[in-house]
């Protein structure tokens, strides 16, 4: 295997991004990419730059170097509201729930979207609420009432809502009591099921090997290690090398 | 009880309505400018121009067809248009950036639409004739039936605005902008095209506050200013940003000037307004129409 390949048809490329925040160099240059349908782990510490990985995909911070592919066409510099529509959806760390639109609202800004119909509309909506049972209980309370795992079911079903072919997941499980930690990678094996690609990034390393068929390991801005799950699984020595763990 | 027989209960009437007809034009002025606020922290000292704007290009349809409805219309569209062109040019370079910058270039703008209005209709004011007469009589007095009218209207156009920003879809892209930027852009809502959107909407119910108001007081190139100022005022009096808010602090605020004028000048009524405001600010400066903020 390539250092950073894997994939045999990658619909996500990331190449030698570097980040600036600032005066502070976040990436120095990472690469790494995802393949349809396939669920890629991404571990390290904190602040390695995993979560500026994720939002350099999504277009919220733009690279000062490299080069972002999404089913073989650049949207490097290309803002975060053309990357949602083109199918890349984004699960910050905080959720940022809207916290003034009800739940049913904070879905419908993925969902009214130009060219869905209202059948589609319906059916997407509905096949949410089939998945988080607890959302459609709540559908007319405001985003910010909502308690912390409860927030993370509408974060993601609200991402959902765009159709996307990828997922951008950080930290999703951050926080939560063991049973919405296993809904969360319930939901993971709905969106794998679906054919959905998920770029997770995790500190939960036994859900991350569990889920995700690649893992990638994150260490001061670069891509330090690079393997199967499976292997990981069978040695996690590497896991203990870079995270310390 | 002696005082009770001085109070002129029939004037106390009409102040009232006259008080809630200004509130609901200075509502109409104050929201776009909370909008615009609320959406991307620019205080936008030019809104009294597009005011103003509105009343002009009033005149001119007027005169050309005779139509104060057609005018109303002309001039709402017209700024809405002008304020998507000064957004575009003047604003977009500079959101993020110190919020003195922003006030720096709308009151520049502000500087040059007067000085243009100033150039090209000199400073003679100019009169946009009520669409009807007619008047109805309250007591012994009559009340016009034009004033009443401005107030419906008013009402009419802040509470459609209310259902689009409540139910339609460019008003959960308002809303969830107003939010949170940069999660609205991660969900695929054109946000430079919300906010230029919502500047033209602030922009177009100032031009038509501008036309309502325009038969009460003469068109000229500073008739923007008096507003502006009563409108900033009710905007941190209703809290920064909440439109419900700046409704009811219109409306306050107009009330209380009504009736003071009862016993003081007018000149010496509009002090009330920044009384209310200094209390405000020192007591509660965000608002005082507005949720207590946990």
């Amino acid at each position: 295997m390539t250092p950073n390949g894997g994939a045999a048809d990658p619909l996500l490329q990331v190449e030698e991004i570097h980040t600036h925040y600032g005066k502070s160099h976040i990436l120095h240059g990472v690469s790494l990419n995802v393949g349809r349908g396939e669920v890629v782990g991404l571990l390290g510490r904190n602040g390695v730059g995993k979560s500026t990985t994720l939002k350099a995909i999504a277009g919220i911070v733009h690279p000062s170097a490299g080069r972002v592919l999404f089913e073989g066409r650049s949207i490097t510099n290309l803002p975060a509201h053309r990357l949602a529509r083109l199918g890349i959806g984004y699960v910050p760390e905080d959720r940022r729930i809207f916290p003034l639109l009800t739940v049913t609202e904070n879905l419908r800004t993925g969902l009214d979207r130009h060219g869905v119909t209202t059948a589609r509309k319906k059916e997407l909506l509905d096949k949410s609420y089939g998945y988080f049972p607890v959302l459609a209980e709540r559908r007319n309370q405001f985003g910010g009432t909502l308690s912390g795992g409860e927030q993370q079911m509408l974060a993601i079903a609200r991402a959902m809502m765009l159709e996307p072919k990828i997922i951008l997941l950080d930290e999703p499980t951050e926080g939560l009591m063991p049973r919405m930690v296993s809904q969360i990678r319930d939901i993971i094996g709905v969106l794998h099921r679906d054919g959905v690609a998920v770029l997770l990034v995790e500190q939960n390393v036994p859900l991350t090997l569990d889920a995700g068929q690649r893992i990638y390991i994150i260490e001061k801005g670069v891509v330090r290690h690079h393997a199967p799950a499976a292997d990981l699984r069978a040695d996690d020595a590497p896991i203990h090398r870079y995270m310390g763990v | 009880m002696q005082w009770l027989h001085a109070v002129p209960w029939d004037l106390l009437l009409i102040q009232t309505i006259n008080g809630i007809v200004t509130g609901m034009i200075l509502a109409l002025v104050a929201s776009g400018l909370t909008l615009i606020f609320g959406i991307m922290d620019v205080v936008n000292f030019a809104h009294g121009e597009f005011l103003m704007l509105g009343a002009y290009i009033a005149v001119l349809t007027i005169v050309a067809t005779h139509n104060f409805w057609l005018a109303l219309i002309i001039a709402s569209l017209g700024t809405g248009l002008i304020g998507a062109l000064v957004y575009v040019t003047t604003l977009r370079p500079l959101l993020g950036r110190d919020p003195l910058t922003t006030i720096l270039a709308t009151f520049g703008v502000s500087l040059v639409l007067q000085n243009y209005a100033l150039w090209q209709f000199g400073p003679v004011a100019r009169k946009i004739p009520e669409p009807f007469s007619g008047s109805i009589t309250l007591f012994h007095l009559d009340y016009s039936l034009y004033r009443l009218m401005i107030a419906g209207l008013s009402a009419a156009i802040i509470g459609g605005f209310w259902l689009f920003l409540k139910f339609g879809t460019w008003g959960i892209w308002i809303r969830a902008t107003t939010q949170d930027r940069i999660m609205a852009q991660a969900m695929g809502i054109p946000v430079p095209w919300v906010l230029a959107g919502v500047f033209a909407i602030g922009s177009a119910m100032a031009g038509a506050s501008g036309v309502l108001f325009g038969p009460l007081v003469g068109v000229d190139h500073a008739m923007g200013f008096d507003w502006i100022l009563r409108a900033f005022i009710v905007v941190v009096v209703g809290g920064m940003g909440s439109l419900g808010g700046s409704v009811l602090a219109a409306i306050f605020i107009s009330l209380l000037e009504a009736y003071s004028s009862l016993w003081v000048s007018p000149a010496q009524a509009g002090i009330i307004s920044f009384v209310v405001l200094i209390l405000t600010l020192l007591f509660r400066p965000t608002g005082l129409f507005v949720a207590t903020p946990k």
